[in-house]
């Protein structure tokens, strides 16, 4: 998504870039990293399992007030906790409605059997499913967006993973210039740096191809790759590979024997969101597609601009099992929520 | 390469990354930038007098803002008792909202956005129960309103908020909350005074994620906008591709990126201050 702009970047400092990408970016990886980096004095390293220790849940429930505090102070402090909770509560539950609602809807929408988008349905049936079978347009510009994504996913994770481990345990000006660098493309408006990335493929003679698509998804995706392998890397325990070398083994064989196995799931959670993040990029796709190399999204929404049609109901449809799955899976492979907060 | 530690790897290893951004990232910026200085007569700053002195460019600059900082506020608002919900809860009940959580913000954004053109049409769900109500006799024009932006730009980017609030309350844990109700205070005091200052990095990294993808969210804003309503995005698009303006655009896109970083930069200023206050 975006892009620096070259008096801008410098100006607001890399360590502006630096700090938005990696206190913010939930998308890419433990908070840890940041509030580390940034100086938090909890938990530079957080332990994988951190989140379920400190807090059990029973003695939430336990009485606030009590001990000496008097029966009057603990009416006012029964109240005020009531209003709270239910204020709280209340606003938490309408957040839950928003969040998920509208997916619902779509779903059900989605095996209508009218030809409109009424809601509820008149009557259920699974035409739009079978429509989305002659749908060739969505289907060809599925099959571009998959292949682009798996490609910029591949070219991410080989840049990504390097860079990663070339800056992972360096405090130097220069390895925090570099991630600064590196989670730009983050912070800065795609949609500009999709423009951007026009015109210097303009200059370069270079034609709007599956090529040029690839390149500019990996810009704006190789953020994720970076980030959570970086978290994982900072959560490695040193001494390991200390105890590795004095064994004697060779730094290659040590790496490929201690470190990869341990920063394996860090390294896949950032290719699936990278993966995703690519299948589901509009500003760059925008500028650097033509009709011959048709994306999925872009497709989706130039049908919906037109006409709004059920079909894409039902591919929205089959778009979210997919989500579902594939979130539920990368769950179990890499405790893929943990990695997010 | 000197390499302090066993643990250290070799530091040549970011140089691939580094030159690819360089080429692809960081060159396009600089291309983007030189062609915003053309102008008709010659280089100089025409471009960027003529979207300041137009007082229609200045207004979808000023929507534009007014839309993210509007979006923020409705993710904050509603994203802290989430995240608040979330560390009150046991593990089982914490994973299904981390779901809940987690599957908006992986779903496809054209996907999200068209559940709200379902949501808000004219035959949508909140029409049909303000009929079936008796509320209103012929269906409300929903779509196509700031509102609707606002509520829509809101789902999309709620995620955005609330992941980093989680990972700050997370941090705090109950023992401070608790330990105040003991001292006396009551749960709004003990929040306010004790949650709040503690969460607050969580709380301007939710709003900085959620800001600037909400005023670069194009296909949210154009769908469910309509044409009526144009935003520093489409507007770049309009000039680009539509009107093939690309002095102009470029201009309109680096006006639009150091707004955006203007933000970023006061963001990150203030919870640098935070920080380290809490």
């Amino acid at each position: 998504m975006r892009d620096a702009q070259p008096d801008a970047l410098p100006a607001a400092g890399p360590d502006t870039v630096l700090e938005a990408g990696s206190a913010a970016r939930p998308g890419i990886g433990p908070a840890a990293g940041s509030a580390a980096a940034a100086g938090h004095a909890l938990a530079p390293v957080r332990p994988q399992g951190a989140e379920a220790a400190p807090h059990a849940a029973p003695d939430r429930a336990a009485p606030r007030g009590s001990g000496s505090a008097a029966a009057p102070a603990r009416q006012r402090v029964g109240w005020e906790a009531l209003s709270f909770r239910l204020v709280m509560g209340g606003l938490a539950g309408l957040a839950l409605v928003l969040l998920t609602g509208p997916t619902l809807v779509v779903l059900i929408v989605s095996f209508t059997s009218g030809l409109s988008l009424r809601f509820p349905p008149p009557g259920l049936s699974l035409r739009w499913y079978a429509a989305l079978a002659d749908a060739s347009g969505l289907q060809f510009a599925a099959w571009n967006s998959l292949k682009v994504a798996g490609a910029a996913t591949a070219l991410s994770l080989v840049l990504g993973v390097a860079a990663a481990l070339g800056i992972a345990r360096s405090r130097s000006a220069s390895a925090r210039w570099l991630d600064g660098l590196f989670m730009a493309p983050l912070i800065l408006p795609a949609l500009a740096f999709g423009l951007a990335a026009l015109m210097l493929f303009t200059q370069l003679g270079l034609p709007v191809s599956p090529l040029t698509l690839t390149l500019g998804h990996t810009v704006v995706c190789v953020p994720f790759v970076v980030r959570n392998t970086l978290a994982s890397l900072q959560q490695l325990d040193p001494s390991l590979l200390e105890g590795s070398a004095s064994l004697g083994a060779s730094r290659a064989y040590t790496f490929r024997r201690v470190v990869l196995p341990l920063v394996r799931p860090g390294i896949m959670a950032g290719a699936f969101i990278c993966f995703m993040a690519s299948f589901d990029n509009i500003p760059v796709s925008l500028f650097l597609r033509d009709a011959a190399t048709d994306m999925l999204p872009i497709r989706m929404w130039q049908d919906l601009e037109g006409k709004l049609d059920v079909t894409i109901a039902a591919l929205s449809g089959v778009l979210i099992a997919a989500t579902v799955a594939a979130m539920l899976l990368m769950e179990r492979l890499t405790g893929l929520s943990r990695r997010l907060t | 390469m000197a390499q302090a530690d066993a643990a250290g790897f070799d530091p040549r290893l970011a140089w691939p990354l580094a030159a690819f951004l360089a080429v692809l990232f960081v060159l396009p910026l600089l291309l983007l930038a030189g062609l915003s200085l053309q102008t008709p007569a010659g280089v100089g700053l025409g471009q960027y007098g003529k979207f300041l002195g137009d007082a229609f460019s200045l207004q979808v600059l000023g929507s534009t803002m007014r839309l993210g900082a509007e979006v923020t506020l409705a993710c904050l608002v509603l994203g802290f008792p989430l995240a608040w919900l979330h560390a009150q809860s046991g593990p089982r009940v914490r994973g299904l909202l981390m779901l809940l959580v987690l599957l908006p913000l992986l779903t496809s954004v054209v996907v999200r956005t068209f559940a709200w053109i379902v949501v808000l049409g004219r035959q949508g769900i909140v029409n049909s129960a303000l009929q079936g109500m008796g509320l209103t006799e012929t269906p409300l024009r929903l779509l196509y309103t700031e509102g609707g932006v606002v509520a829509a730009l809101a789902q999309v980017q709620m995620p955005l908020m609330v992941l980093p609030l989680i990972a700050a309350l997370g941090r705090i844990g109950p023992d401070l909350q608790d330990a105040a109700g003991m001292l006396g205070a009551g749960a709004w005091r003990a929040f306010r005074t004790v949650v709040l200052p503690l969460a607050l990095p969580g709380v301007i990294a939710g709003c900085l994620l959620t800001f600037t993808a909400a005023v670069t969210a194009f296909i949210t804003q154009s769908l469910v906008g309509g044409g009526q309503m144009l935003f520093m995005p489409a507007y770049v698009l309009q000039q680009a591709l539509a009107l093939g303006d690309m002095p102009f655009a470029s201009a309109i896109s680096m006006i639009f990126l150091v707004a955006v970083l203007a933000v970023v930069a006061a963001l990150t200023a203030l919870g640098r201050r935070v920080r380290g206050y809490a």
